[in-house]
């Protein structure tokens, strides 16, 4: 399993070693600018990452298998098969849509442009062909696809912007492809949402009828949009219900990355005050705010002011998160005291302990 | 693994991984360098301690026996069943302790030791309540055997009587032990008279003067009645039966017949249930609910399910002192003890640090139909949760992930789906590994996932240049077009290097054979050669004409058969008849005449043009020769 990192210019790929470890087994520069954001294609085209940069590109890699020393030594090569210079401004976000799309790549600009590019033949990733470009009149920071490859609806993405004019209108548009007109339109502005936003993501979809939409900018915001019956003579562009799900201010500042796991039950956001948190809903469907690791990697209490009472298992996960932090001990009380008495008794006295 | 850092004002990144977060320092939208620091967070972390696997493996048994048990038959026949079943549940968790146990006093790591011992005394305080939960809601014993019930769960739980009594009778002189009242005192507390009386026994004969006493309480003890739930008392003859004895005890209370021995006199207090004696006994009741059971049993024996709120609740508050709150355990046996299942559960995932408790019981008491309440689908609901919760936990395991796809098979509603999205994320580390998930995507017609992750190995054996590996994991992926890509290379490295790779694949392809074009004509292309090997040149010769007259052969490769067929034109003996050779020639013509088409690529150096025209000439030499071989040997007569 890779995981990867950027910062300025350099690109690092790091892997898990058979004993566990993680080694960066490469790294170098991607770009002449500032490196935003990196992002993996499904491992079914390969080992391939794009990323963009400030520079006004956005390239891919892909790795290639060198000398079998080198995998003992624990190095892989990259080399860039291609580089995308269509940008006039700073590209602020580059994903792969999903698998079921084939191998397609969405950047996004500052100057409102999004691009989509799709590599005909997988296997030659140097030969990218412009699809769409769509102007967004807003500049832009960051997209997401929907996941979901039911046939139900159509390709579907999301654009946040990070313009921080309130006048200027919603700062989340949503672009749904039209089968007739073969290109994307936009179905959807989230006029709510006024603030630059800085981060968007839709969950996963689990086979729901309805999308969910993580968004952050001034705080964290779940939105779900309902796709409302259309009639049957109707080959317009869908229309949604859009519902606030949640909206969190806990960081107390702006919120820069919003990100789903895998079965979007869990929520992670990060802000400016440092900590990441996590966000649970219950099976009631209220949101919670689950744990929080602060940068040095240890927890908070999770119970700073907020009533656990109606959820079931919301503060679980601080419990979870606190697990596998090596040093800092919590002082939350645990509720089952172990004194080490042979088994026979179960006496449970006060003396606080770490579970 | 933590990697500590100093942070301050900087922004943090992370992104997902499978059961962990990655957690980093960064700054974005700006420049400058970040921390060279990741940490990873894991939950769970239980999951990877190797005597709890040994819980989820048999607990991972029994929930799937549970959710094959038959429909049809009525609830009340399922009773004894699901009973039965939550007393393996027990079990495993019993085992699991003394295992933990075992280790924990064994261990020469303080660290482990206590973790250990940390986690032996969760498992008690599980098994208290999943037992308390048995006698109260699956067993849902009545009034009568309700309090026998109460008195075994107690017991169970306050087993260091017996270490105490063990002390005592194997010193010199049990009855002068120091503990000897303790023990004496226990055991009336916990309702095991017999023993009580053997002990008193000894002191009896030890104090002759005092014969008088000790056989009245022995009397006493001896007389108290214990209702009997398969007998044919009913619990109203048993109560009155009760009553009697209780008056007689009072009696002798009132009559000071226990005056002349304090120990004795304590205990005939302790027979009426009196409450300031038993709370003169904390030490030895040692927690609430023993003060509770013993207080029924010696006040209320018939008490009834619906009034144990009430003496549960002020019990409790007697027992604690005023300064110490309840403990989470404490209310989370206050909550069964008004049955309110809702909160028992909800207090338990709360205070709990893995699903697995929560998640099995409530799906056994699912079971047994008692979390149907207010709404329609909110005791399923709650169930599936729980559950999708713990196999998603397990699933991050390299190992126990395995057990997970059972609990999602059962989750109705949502398993399927949480399924799909976990397994594609399992690590395709080895090629077993790969397979053991195929088939269980196989297995419930995932066919999605088992295309994707086809594919995957097929791209990664091809990247390491695999080509059979690649080729075969496509065939499997149905994937055409892959297994024409992969097709393309073994012909390119026949064309370069003349010989096959990974023979025994091509040779044993099969039906698979019709999956791509490409992919028949690589099939049938190796046969020609294994009948050319093989001497057959009659077949030979007349597969390799097919495979271009049937256009399987891609045109490009067209030369390089002609090319074959030399060898076969040149044998002494006519292999080719003259009809064949018509059609080799018209084929070579088509060949030739497309090659000479301006559109023709024309980056071929003047050299390699020369060898093509030599070819070329070569091969109407020799077509011209056989046809006319071949017509006169057609047109022999044999005589």
């Amino acid at each position: 399993m890779c995981h990867i990192q950027s910062s300025v210019c350099f690109s690092e790929v790091w892997d898990k070693s058979e004993s566990g470890e993680w080694l960066c087994t490469a790294s170098w520069k991607t770009h002449s600018g500032s490196v935003w954001r990196v992002t993996w294609a499904h491992p079914e085209f390969g080992q391939v990452l794009a990323s963009c940069s400030f520079d006004r590109t956005a390239a891919v890699w892909e790795e290639i298998v060198g000398e079998s020393n080198d995998k003992q030594r624990g190095l892989s090569h990259w080399i860039k098969r291609t580089t995308l210079v269509d940008s006039r401004t700073s590209v602020t976000d580059v994903k792969f849509a999903p698998k079921h799309m084939g191998l397609m790549l969405t950047t996004c600009s500052a100057d409102g442009v999004v691009r989509i590019y799709e590599a005909p033949d997988v296997m030659n990733l140097s030969q990218w062909s412009l699809q769409h470009e769509i102007s967004c009149k807003l500049s832009c920071s960051c997209i997401s696809w929907n996941p979901s490859s039911s046939r139900a609806h159509p390709s579907m993405f999301a654009v946040g912007s990070d313009d921080s004019n309130v006048a200027s209108g919603g700062k989340v548009q949503i672009y749904e492809y039209n089968e007739n007109t073969r290109k994307y339109g936009k179905v959807e502005t989230l006029m709510t949402v006024t603030d630059a936003v800085h981060d968007i993501a839709f969950a996963p979809n689990l086979g729901r009828s309805f999308h969910v939409l993580a968004i952050a900018t001034k705080d964290v915001r779940i939105f779900k949009l309902a796709p409302m019956r259309k009639e049957s003579s109707s080959t317009g562009p869908s229309k949604f219900e859009v519902q606030i799900v949640a909206q969190f201010d806990n960081h107390n500042s702006q919120v820069w990355r919003v990100s789903w796991n895998i079965t979007s039950t869990l929520l992670a956001s990060s802000g400016d005050d440092g900590c990441v948190r996590l966000w649970k809903a219950n099976y009631m469907d209220n949101w919670k705010c689950t744990g929080i690791l602060r940068g040095d990697g240890s927890p908070l209490s999770a119970s700073s002011g907020q009533p656990i009472s109606t959820t079931v298992g919301s503060s679980l996960l601080s419990q979870n998160a606190l697990n596998g932090i090596s040093a800092g001990r919590i002082g939350r009380r645990a509720p089952f005291a172990p004194p080490l008495r042979p088994l026979t008794s179960s006496k449970i006295d006060q003396t606080p302990a770490y579970y | 693994m933590i990697l500590s850092t100093e942070l301050r004002g900087k922004h943090m990144g992370f992104a997902w991984g499978q059961g962990n977060i990655f957690v980093y320092e960064t700054l974005f939208k700006a420049t400058g360098s970040g921390s060279p620091f990741i940490h990873e967070v894991r939950k769970d972390e239980d999951i990877y301690s190797p005597i709890l696997r040994k819980l989820f493996n048999e607990s991972h048994h029994i929930f799937v026996g549970l959710q094959t048990i038959r429909e049809d038959l009525p609830s009340k026949n399922k009773k004894p069943q699901f009973v039965s079943i939550s007393k393996n549940y027990r079990s495993v968790i019993r085992a699991c302790m003394e295992e933990l146990q075992q280790v924990a006093v064994s261990t020469k790591n303080a660290e482990m030791s206590v973790q250990y011992g940390n986690q032996v005394s969760i498992l008690l305080a599980i098994e208290l309540i999943w037992n308390l939960c048995e006698v109260l809601f699956i067993d849902a014993a009545p009034a009568g055997s309700l309090l026998l019930h109460l008195l075994d769960w107690v017991r169970l739980h306050k087993a260091d009587v017996d270490e105490k009594a063990r002390d005592v009778l194997q010193s010199d002189s049990p009855a002068e032990h120091r503990d000897y009242w303790d023990v004496v005192v226990s055991y009336v507390l916990q309702g095991r008279l017999d023993e009580a009386r053997q002990m008193l026994g000894k002191k009896a004969t030890l104090t002759p003067a005092a014969n008088n006493i000790f056989k009245m309480m022995d009397n006493l003890l001896s007389k108290m009645p214990f209702y009997n739930p398969g007998g044919t008392q009913t619990l109203t003859e048993f109560d009155v039966k009760w009553r009697h004895w209780h008056e007689e005890v009072d009696r002798c209370l009132q009559d000071n017949s226990f005056a002349s021995n304090q120990h004795l006199e304590v205990l005939c207090k302790i027979l009426l249930g009196d409450e300031d004696t038993l709370l003169e006994h904390k030490d030895l009741l040692g927690t609430w609910y023993h003060f509770l059971v013993s207080r029924l049993l010696f006040c209320h024996p018939t008490v009834k399910p619906t009034e144990l709120h009430y003496y549960a609740q002020s019990c409790m508050t007697m027992f604690l002192d005023s300064r110490s709150a309840p403990e989470p355990l404490d209310s989370i046996l206050l909550a069964a003890f008004e049955f309110d299942i809702h909160q028992v559960i909800k207090d338990c995932s709360i205070a709990l640090n893995n699903w697995w408790f929560v998640a099995h019981l409530t799906d056994l008491l699912d079971h047994c139909k008692l979390l149907q309440s207010h709404n329609l689908h909110f005791g399923s609901n709650l169930r599936e949760f729980l559950l999708l919760e713990y196999a998603s936990g397990l699933f991050t395991h390299h190992s126990l992930w395995q057990l997970a796809v059972d609990y999602f098979d059962h989750c109705l509603e949502f398993g399927r789906v949480y399924l799909e999205l976990q397994i594609e994320r399992v690590p395709l580390d080895t090629e077993r590994k790969a397979l053991k998930v195929l088939r269980i995507c196989e297995q419930r017609q995932m066919s999605e996932q088992v295309r994707s992750i086809c594919k995957i190995m097929a791209m990664r054996a091809l990247r390491n240049n695999r080509l059979g590996s690649a080729l075969s994991w496509s065939i499997r992926a149905k994937d055409a077009a892959f297994a024409t890509l992969i097709s393309e290379r073994f012909l390119q490295d026949y064309c370069a290097k003349g010989t096959f790779s990974d023979l025994d694949l091509i040779d044993n392809l099969g039906p698979a054979m019709l999956l791509s074009d490409r992919l028949t004509f690589l099939g049938k292309y190796r046969e020609f050669h294994k009948l050319y090997g093989e001497k057959r040149f009659k077949e030979a010769a007349k597969l390799l004409l097919s495979l271009m007259t049937a256009k399987i052969a891609p045109r490009s490769f067209w030369m390089t058969l002609l090319t074959d067929a030399l060898p076969l034109l040149e044998q002494k003996e006519v292999i080719f008849s003259a009809d064949q050779t018509y059609e080799l020639m018209f084929c070579l013509e088509e060949l030739t005449s497309s090659l000479n088409t301006p559109s023709s690529d024309s980056d071929k150096s003047m050299q390699e043009e020369d060898v093509e025209l030599t070819k070329v000439e070569l091969l109407r030499l020799a077509l011209s020769r056989n046809l006319a071989m071949a017509i006169v040997k057609e047109g022999t007569v044999e005589t």
